[in-house]
C-alpha cells in the first residue's frame, strides 16, 4: 500500500519571499543605474552628432577658418595644432612617466615607492586650471604664449596617468621572470630593458594612449599657455598654435551660428579621436595580457 | 622455541638506490663550495643556522628535508639570490673556490653568471624558444656562433629534437616539462660552472620528472649540480651526496639545521643520525 507523501512546497514563503522581492528590486535599481550611465554618453554623442552634422564636410578638415566668420572654412589649423601639441606633450610625459614607474617598481625601496605614488596621485588630482596657471607663471610670463608651453602643461596632466598605468602593468610581471633573468648573471637594468619592458610594452602603450586621449581634450591648461585664433596652418611651436579645445571654447562664444556648428563639429572630431584611441588602447592591453599568460 | 634469525635486523634500504654511490675518495675531492657556519635571518626570524659542509665538483648534491627546513633558503645563498629578498641577512661564510661569496667587492651579478639556477616553477621569458636561450649569451657578450650555442644548450637539455622545427614559436606554447628543460637550456647556455636546481620537478608530472632526472645524470659531466628536493626517492635516484636538513623546534622558534651530510647510499641505508633515519624511513616529514 503506497503511503501518500505529504506535499512539500518549494515556493518561497515568509522571510525568503521577502528576500526574493528585495533581490528583484535591487537588480532593477542596478540595471537602471547602468542605463543612466550609458544614456548620459548616448545623449552627449547624439546631440553632438546632430548639431555637428551641417558643418561636417571634407572642407572642415582641409580648409582653414574664414577670417571674417560666416559659413564655410574649416578647422585644419586647429587639428594640426592639437596634433603637434599632444605629440610634444607625449614626448615629454612618456619617458619621464615610464622611468618613474620603473624606478618605483624595480629599484626604489617600498617606502620610497609609496611616497612617489602618493605624490603622483596628488598631481593627478590637481585641477588642470591650476596646472595651466602654474605653467603660465613658469613659461609664459616674460615670454609669449607658445605651443611648447601648452605641451608642457599637458605633459604635467599626462605624467601621473602614464606613470601609474605603467606601474600597474609592471606589477603584473611575475617576480619569477625577474629572478630568471638575474639568475643568468644579468644586471638589473638589463633585466628591465631586455625582459620587463618588452613584456609590458602593450600595457605601457595603453596607459600612454589613454593619457593622450585625456590630454587632447584638456582646455584649461591651454587657455593660459596656447590660446590664439590664428587662421593659418602653422607648425612653429615657439608661437601659440590654434588647437581644438580652445577653438571650441572661442567659437561657442561667438554670435555666428555657422561658427557654433563648427564648434560642434570640432567637438565631434575630438570625441572620435578619443573613441579611436581608447579602442586602440584596449586592443594593445589585450595583446599584452595574452603575451603574459600564454603563447 | 624462537628462531634466532627472526631477530636479525634486515638491512634493506627504505628507498631503492639506483646506483651504488660512495663518498668520493679524499684525493678526488675538489671542493667547489665550502660552507662555513652559514645562517640566514629574515628580520628577527632565523631560517637556517649552523650549516657547515663542502660541495664537490662534478657531483650531484641533493638537499632533502621536510617543508620549511630552509632548503630553498640555503640554496639561494649559493648564488646570492637571497640578496633580492628585503631584510634577508646572511651570516657565516660560503667559500667558492676559496673566494668568499659574501666578501666585500664581490659582485652578485658576476656570482650568478658562474652559478646558474633553475627554479621550482618553469619560468621561461615570454619570448621565442630561440630567444629564451640566446638572450643570456647575447646580453653577456657571447655573440659568436650564437646559433650553435643555442643548439648545444638545447641538446644539453635534451630538448633539441622536440623544438628544432619551431624555434621561433613562443616558449609559453611548450608543455610544463619542456618549459623546465628550456629553463635548464637557458641556464647552461651561458656555461656556468654550477647549476642550482630548486625543486626543479615539483611542478611536473612523473614522465617529465623522469626526463629531468635523466638529464641531470648527463649534466654532471660538465657541471656541478646542487638540487633541492622534498622527494626522497628523487634524491636517492640522482644524487651522489645527500644533505639532510631538519627543523629544530624550541622556544616557539623553528630553525632549519643541517643534520647529516654523506654519500647518498649511506644516508638512505645506514644514516648515523636518528632523525635522518626517521625521515628516510618515512616516520615523519
Amino acid at each position: 500500500m503506497a503511503v501518500a507523501a505529504e506535499r512539500i512546497s518549494l515556493r518561497a514563503t515568509g522571510r525568503s519571499r521577502r528576500r526574493l522581492r528585495l533581490n528583484r528590486v535591487m537588480e532593477g535599481v542596478a540595471v537602471l543605474a547602468a542605463s543612466v550611465a550609458l544614456a548620459a554618453l548616448g545623449i552627449v554623442v547624439v546631440s553632438v552628432v546632430v548639431r555637428a552634422w551641417p558643418a561636417l564636410h571634407v572642407s572642415l578638415f582641409t580648409q582653414t577658418p574664414n577670417l571674417f566668420g560666416g559659413p564655410g572654412g574649416g578647422i585644419s589649423s586647429a587639428i594640426v595644432g592639437s596634433a603637434l601639441i599632444v605629440a610634444m606633450a607625449t614626448g615629454m610625459a612618456l619617458p619621464v612617466g615610464v622611468l618613474a614607474a620603473i624606478f618605483m617598481t624595480e629599484f626604489a625601496r617600498p617606502r620610497v615607492a609609496a611616497a612617489i605614488q602618493l605624490f603622483l596621485d596628488v598631481l593627478n588630482g590637481v585641477p588642470t586650471i591650476v596646472t595651466g596657471i602654474f605653467v603660465y607663471g613658469l613659461l609664459v610670463i616674460g615670454h609669449l604664449q607658445s605651443a611648447y608651453a601648452g605641451a608642457f602643461a599637458l605633459a604635467v596632466v599626462m605624467l601621473p596617468l602614464v606613470a601609474r598605468a605603467t606601474q600597474e602593468v609592471l606589477l603584473l610581471v611575475p617576480n619569477t621572470l625577474r629572478e630568471a633573468s638575474l639568475a643568468l648573471g644579468v644586471s638589473r637594468w638589463r633585466t628591465v630593458v631586455g625582459v620587463i619592458i618588452p613584456t609590458t610594452l602593450g600595457g605601457i602603450l595603453t596607459g600612454t594612449v589613454i593619457a593622450m586621449a585625456r590630454a587632447a581634450g584638456e582646455t584649461a591648461p591651454l587657455l593660459f599657455t596656447c590660446s590664439i585664433f590664428a587662421p593659418a596652418v602653422s607648425t612653429d611651436v615657439t608661437h601659440a598654435l590654434p588647437n581644438i579645445p580652445v577653438l571650441i571654447f572661442t567659437y561657442s562664444e561667438q554670435p555666428d551660428p555657422a561658427l557654433h556648428q563648427q564648434a560642434w563639429a570640432a567637438a565631434l572630431v575630438l570625441m572620435a579621436f578619443i573613441l579611436i584611441t581608447s579602442l586602440t588602447a584596449r586592443g594593445l592591453l589585450a595583446r599584452s595580457r595574452r603575451k603574459l599568460t600564454h603563447g | 622455541m624462537g628462531n634466532r634469525s627472526d631477530t636479525i635486523s634486515i638491512d634493506v634500504a627504505p628507498v631503492e638506490i639506483a646506483q651504488r654511490r660512495h663518498a668520493p675518495l679524499p684525493e678526488n675531492r675538489e671542493v667547489v663550495f665550502d660552507v662555513q657556519d652559514l645562517g640566514v635571518r629574515y628580520g628577527a626570524t632565523t631560517a637556517v643556522s649552523g650549516v657547515d659542509f663542502d660541495i664537490y665538483r662534478n657531483m650531484i648534491t641533493a638537499v632533502i628535508g621536510p617543508s620549511g627546513c630552509g632548503k630553498s633558503t640555503f640554496i639561494r645563498c649559493l648564488n646570492r639570490m637571497n640578496d633580492l629578498v628585503p631584510g634577508a641577512q646572511v651570516d657565516g661564510k660560503i667559500l667558492y673556490h676559496g673566494e668568499d661569496l659574501y666578501g666585500s667587492g664581490v659582485d652578485p651579478v658576476e656570482v650568478r653568471r658562474r652559478i646558474g639556477m633553475v627554479f621550482q616553477r618553469p619560468n621561461p621569458f615570454p619570448k621565442s624558444i630561440y630567444d629564451n636561450v640566446a638572450w643570456g649569451p647575447r646580453v653577456l657578450g657571447m655573440r659568436k656562433d650564437l646559433d650553435e650555442r643555442v643548439e648545444r644548450a638545447l641538446r644539453g637539455a635534451a630538448l633539441w629534437e622536440e623544438v628544432k622545427d619551431r624555434l621561433k614559436r613562443s616558449a609559453l606554447s611548450l608543455s610544463g616539462g619542456q618549459q623546465q628543460r628550456l629553463c635548464i637550456a637557458r641556464a647552461i647556455a651561458i656555461e656556468p660552472e654550477v647549476l642550482l636546481l630548486d625543486e626543479p620537478a615539483s611542478a611536473l608530472d612523473p614522465i617529465a620528472t623522469t626526463s629531468i632526472e635523466e638529464l641531470m645524470h648527463g649534466l654532471k659531466r660538465d657541471f656541478t649540480l646542487v638540487i633541492v628536493t622534498h622527494n626522497m626517492q628523487q634524491a636517492a635516484r640522482v644524487a651522489d651526496m645527500t644533505a639532510f636538513f631538519s627543523l629544530e623546534v624550541g622556544e616557539g622558534r623553528r630553525t632549519g639545521v643541517l643534520v647529516e651530510y654523506d654519500a647518498t647510499e649511506k644516508i638512505f641505508t645506514n644514516p648515523s643520525d636518528q632523525r635522518t633515519e626517521d625521515y628516510v624511513t618515512g616516520r615523519f616529514g
